[in-house]
């Protein structure tokens, strides 16, 4: 079912163009058809952009909220977030977060989608059928969950740590509490969006290789090619285009994880601020909303991720997906 | 490549057939092992719901409940873990859920058959859009829609938010429907168009009973969405008997959070209808998503 894509996409440029011939002139049907889609997301969409935009150069709160106009404040809220220590310290752990579960998910979704691929058929299925109920958890229930498996009394992590020999992990996990600072929280936290994020990986690297045809691994073995050169020199070049779309989608993922960590860590929990946390806490945290400063962090975060999308929107204009 | 490691033809060169068998033994090991890892969280989880408290904060824990009991759940399904009863939550939930489907879907079709049957300017522009606010960052876009929904009245309101949910539902489920849309054979339409069906009874005819099972896969995709979704409903909701599941999971877990009996028996609940449908579309969802960059 995995590969029934390739095939469909196919025939549809050549129906596609039989139409083309066939009807002349201006046609309003397609318009009709995309309208309300198009006026749902400019709507939903769209238009917040441009207001997060304009608000974050507005003074935006409970008087405003009261239905006061807001007040324009030029470049402050900027000069605020971008000279306080604490937004630097934020976007550094947003990084250094989306790099380690970035570069984990897709090491270990690969290993599992490599490992799926060589499992016999029925094997194979029932270990993705496992791997998928990682994928399907909901954020909210995953975070409690490992809130709860990292617990400091019941929890089955520390019970196992503290159960292995000393020289491998060290003593004292019996009552080490995990999210006592930002580094061992963002470790559960990795471990918790990792276990999610790469059932995605494994299944689309899958899908990938079974579309390599057998031919090609035959011939290199008959060439006297070794699993490791076979896999640098035949795997991963046919699998480079799933790599691209799957690594760009990851880091814009995980830039962005708010459910998760808003779960284990909480808004009072300062330190362990990521930037979507950090910009909605400045929005609704308080009793004084500052929904102007809320914006402009959340700006940041968009102007990041739009970076990001604007080469993932290249790569798949290059593989065709538009077409 | 499966077949091609493990049934070589009789004659080329084999491997000690020992060796061979280890492999394999340690193949399967491996995988069962990835399948305990990968399942375990969830069925700690569901353990948990069914242990009774010594089990759950003993000193020893046991992977199964040796007592097994219901308490837990009678506690989250008779009311005693917040003022409104479980059902309420789950009706809240199961309506935004259902509404955004259908509604989406609604969309999606009709966009879907647009952007696969005709060609027309503006229709990359339109596909980029679709792939660009697939990626827009909603934890951003939550305060302007706070705003938006204040100014309509329809903050602490399920239908402020159904609104919400469907633009966010609408275009990763056009950018799934779309080759479904595409698959099917334009011969069948055309062959309907000379036995004298006009576009509408085509439509409801012959395209709608092919791409049902798309359909189906887009549908269980939509309702994933609106029935997980926390940031939005947390932000926009204030009133308890308002509350969807996440919702107050979230709230139960922040105010008793030592009660882990009754938080996982209320995860159990949340998370199962979502694993059960998901199982069901998990294939169609990966290949929407990577659709293109699969092609051999």
């Amino acid at each position: 079912m995995l590969d029934t894509a390739p095939a469909v996409r196919k025939a549809s440029g050549r129906r596609s163009s039989g139409r083309a011939r066939r009807r002349r002139g201006p046609r309003l049907g397609p318009y009709l058809l995309i309208a309300p889609t198009v006026a749902v997301i400019a709507i939903l969409m769209f238009w917040p952009m441009i207001q997060i935009g304009i608000m974050s150069f507005q003074k935006v709160g409970n008087r405003q909220l009261r239905g006061e106009p807001a007040e324009s404040v030029g470049t402050e809220n900027f000069d605020t977030i971008l000279n306080d220590p604490f937004f630097w310290q934020t976007l550094k752990q947003t990084v250094l977060f989306a790099v380690v579960a970035v570069t984990l998910t897709l090491l270990v979704g690969t290993l599992v989608g490599l490992l799926l691929n060589k499992l016999g058929r029925r094997m194979s299925s029932v270990v993705a059928g496992g791997v998928m109920v990682a994928w399907a958890t909901p954020p909210v229930t995953a975070a409690i969950i490992f809130t709860w498996l990292f617990g400091t009394t019941g929890g089955v992590v520390n019970w196992t740590l503290d159960l292995l020999p000393n020289f491998l992990v060290g003593g004292g996990w019996a009552d080490y509490n995990w999210f006592a600072t930002p580094l061992s929280t963002y470790t559960v936290l990795t471990v918790c969006v990792v276990w999610q994020a790469c059932p995605f990986v494994a299944v689309s690297v899958l899908a990938g290789l079974k579309s390599i045809p057998g031919e090609l691994y035959e011939a290199a073995r008959v060439d006297g090619s070794g699993p490791w050169r076979t896999f640098w020199s035949l795997t991963y070049p046919m699998l480079k285009p799933i790599f691209l779309v799957l690594v760009v989608m990851s880091i814009i993922w995980d830039f962005k994880v708010f459910t998760q960590l808003f779960i284990m860590s909480g808004m009072a929990n300062r330190d362990a601020f990521n930037l979507s946390l950090y910009g909605y806490s400045e929005a609704f945290g308080s009793l004084n909303p500052k929904l102007g400063m809320g914006s402009a962090i959340a700006l940041v975060l968009t102007v990041i991720l739009l970076i990001v999308t604007a080469f993932y929107v290249r790569v798949m204009v290059r593989q065709g997906e538009t077409k | 490549m499966t077949t091609m490691t493990t049934r070589r033809p009789a004659g080329t060169r084999r491997r000690p057939p020992s060796r061979r068998l280890r492999r394999k033994i340690m193949l399967n090991a491996t995988g069962v092992l990835v399948f305990f890892l990968a399942i375990f969280p969830v069925f700690w989880m569901a353990s948990t719901a069914f242990k009774p408290n010594d089990e759950i904060f003993s000193t020893t824990p046991k992977p199964l409940p040796a007592h097994p009991t219901l308490d837990h759940f009678d506690v989250v399904l008779n009311g005693g873990i917040a003022e409104v009863s479980f059902w309420e939550y789950f009706r809240n939930s199961a309506v935004l859920a259902l509404v955004t489907v259908v509604a989406s879907s609604l969309l999606a079709l009709l966009a879907a058959v647009a952007v696969a049957r005709f060609r027309f300017r503006f229709r990359t522009t339109f596909l980029i859009m679709l792939l660009i606010v697939q990626m827009v960052p909603l934890e951003a876009l939550v305060i302007p829609l706070f705003l938006d929904l204040k100014q309509l009245d329809l903050l602490n309101s399920l239908s402020g938010l159904v609104i919400v949910y469907i633009g966010f539902a609408v275009p990763f489920a056009i950018w799934m429907l779309r080759s479904f849309v595409a698959a099917v054979p334009r011969e069948l339409e055309e062959a309907a168009a000379i036995d004298g069906a006009g576009p509408i009874r085509t439509f409801f005819r012959v395209m709608l009973p092919l791409v049902a099972p798309g359909l189906v896969a887009t549908s269980i995709f939509s309702f994933i969405t609106a029935w997980n979704e926390f940031i939005f409903a947390f932000t926009f909701l204030d009133d308890q008997n308002k509350y969807t599941l996440p919702i107050m999971l979230q709230f139960f877990f922040g105010r008793s959070g030592n009660a882990w009996g009754p938080i996982m028996a209320a995860s159990t609940l949340l998370t199962i209808p979502v694993i059960v449908f998901f199982l069901l579309v998990q294939r169609r969802m990966v290949s929407g998503l990577t659709a293109g960059a699969v092609k051999g």
